[in-house]
């Protein structure tokens, strides 16, 4: 094979432009986001991209425990993302791993500069991520829902974050990499992003790209959040305003 | 109202642009004037806000809330105000000046569960908001049934200078104390009233978004009358 990267066996991208699942190149996967799925939780959401499935619930502004975290100029946010054991092929262990740590502490990271927690000093923002089927992108994934359960539950946001990857499949830059291609291509890039300020809040890479092609792949990735962002929209919109019309 | 300009938001859309104020769940970035929650955008003459649909209860002074004791100090009482927050009532609002930590039982005033009507007297979020209740129609909840509301949907319930309230108090003869945290006390002599008055106000939670909602509360009031 000369196509494809680092397994042989499988085809990436066809002499047409199609890649192993049937999508074009600058074509997401299947994207749905569902707003207040869960009673208890003071905002929520779910989402299915691609394969993926995750459930993420958020609690607060509310009191810090331990009480020694709280900060009394600011709130804090706190995250959570976790794989559940049958989200993936053989049984994951329950217990955080290290990929998880990181995974929360980007997610965090990604979702700090667009929620206004100095509103809230002394009291935290809780966000549990649950991954119930993981395919590749479920970092992005995740961050996009977490973002609706934050509108959801009310807390005040600078803007929306949503975030696609993009990456580098059979020497070509392609939108929202799935499981397949982020194991056998070249590069992966999620990137995080705050459509209305134009701000990127999280951005990482996963292999090596020329300068050119890192400038295409932010570009590739930033258009997908674009994509993503109007379904985080429809998703918060069917919620709040559903019966209502516009007056 | 004449000058409004009504629009369905969220977090991060942009409402408008030039030399606005801002006010309530919007901020300003540059010219442009974004909203922060999911709500419903208002432009008055020189001024924007948004309507919040969502959120927990943000104290501010002098709103009536309805509150529950959690617990208590010697000196004080800790209360849930269904906020990020606990409400703070000290003792001596409650026994006067002449209140002795030895000499007073806090628990002989107000228990754990027991239910108040309160004012909140102070908050700076660098405290825990403080309340009072040594007010005339303040102080303990005798009878009644509680009815929770997300906060968000108070004014809508409360309605264009009280016409919605004052609607379903007529309808069901029910007196309803409504707290700005969204927790309201129903009381009413007949069980029916009651039992009519608190559906309104759930109907009122469902449907809050829609238009002309007095009208449908009134019919729904008075077609299950007789």
């Amino acid at each position: 094979m000369i196509l494809g990267g680092r397994d042989t066996d499988l085809v990436l991208l066809d002499e047409n432009g199609i890649r192993c699942d049937g999508r074009k190149i600058d074509e997401p996967r299947k994207i749905m986001i569902k707003a207040g799925v869960l009673k208890n939780a003071d905002g929520s959401a779910y989402i299915e991209f691609g394969d993926n499935k995750i459930v993420v619930g958020v609690f607060g502004p509310r009191d810090v425990h331990p009480k020694h975290l709280a900060n009394t100029d600011t709130g804090i946010l706190r995250c959570r993302y976790h794989m559940s054991p049958f989200s993936v092929e053989e049984r994951k262990k329950p217990a955080p791993s290290r990929r998880e740590i990181e995974i929360s502490k980007v997610i965090k990271e990604a979702l700090k500069p667009a929620v206004m927690l100095e509103q809230f000093p002394r009291t935290v923002v809780d966000i549990f991520i649950e991954v119930l089927q993981a395919d590749g992108g479920s970092r992005c994934a995740a961050l996009a829902a977490a973002s609706v359960a934050l509108a959801d539950a009310g807390i005040p946001m600078r803007d929306m974050v949503s975030a696609c990857a993009a990456g580098k499949v059979a020497d070509t830059i392609v939108l929202d990499v799935n499981n397949e291609e982020d194991q056998a291509g070249q590069a992966d890039m999620p990137v995080g992003y705050m459509p209305n300020m134009e701000k990127i809040t999280l951005i990482q890479l996963d292999g090596v790209l020329t300068p050119e092609e890192y400038k295409k792949c932010v570009e590739t990735a930033i258009g997908g959040c674009k994509l993503v962002y109007e379904i985080q929209k429809k998703a918060l919109t069917d919620k709040y305003f559903s019966n209502g019309g516009n007056n | 109202m004449e000058n409004t300009k009504r629009k369905y938001v969220i977090p991060g859309d942009v409402i408008t642009s030039g030399p606005y104020r801002p006010e309530q769940n919007v901020i300003l970035d540059g010219e442009r004037i974004i909203a922060t929650a999911i709500g419903i955008s208002e432009i008055y003459d020189d001024t924007v806000r948004v309507i919040s649909l969502t959120g927990k209860y943000i104290p501010k002074i002098n709103d009536l809330v309805v509150a529950k004791v959690l617990s208590h100090s010697s000196l004080s009482w800790e209360l849930d105000i269904n906020s990020s927050y606990v409400g703070f009532l000290p003792a001596a609002d409650v026994f006067g000046r002449d209140f002795s930590a030895h000499a007073d039982e806090l628990n002989s005033k107000l228990k754990k569960g027991d239910l108040v009507v309160a004012r909140i007297a102070n908050s700076d979020r660098s405290r825990d908001p403080l309340l009072t209740i040594s007010d005339r129609e303040l102080g303990k909840i005798e009878s009644g049934e509680l009815v929770e509301i997300s906060p968000s949907k108070v004014p809508r319930l409360i309605g264009k200078r009280g016409t919605m309230i004052q609607t379903i108090e007529m309808a069901t003869g029910a007196i309803i104390t409504i707290g700005q945290n969204g927790w309201i006390v129903v009381s009413c002599e007949n069980s029916d009233g009651l039992l009519k008055a608190v559906k309104a106000i759930q109907m009122v939670e469902e449907q809050a978004h829609i238009a002309n909602l007095t009208d449908r509360v009134k019919s729904m009031l008075e077609s299950k009358g007789e």
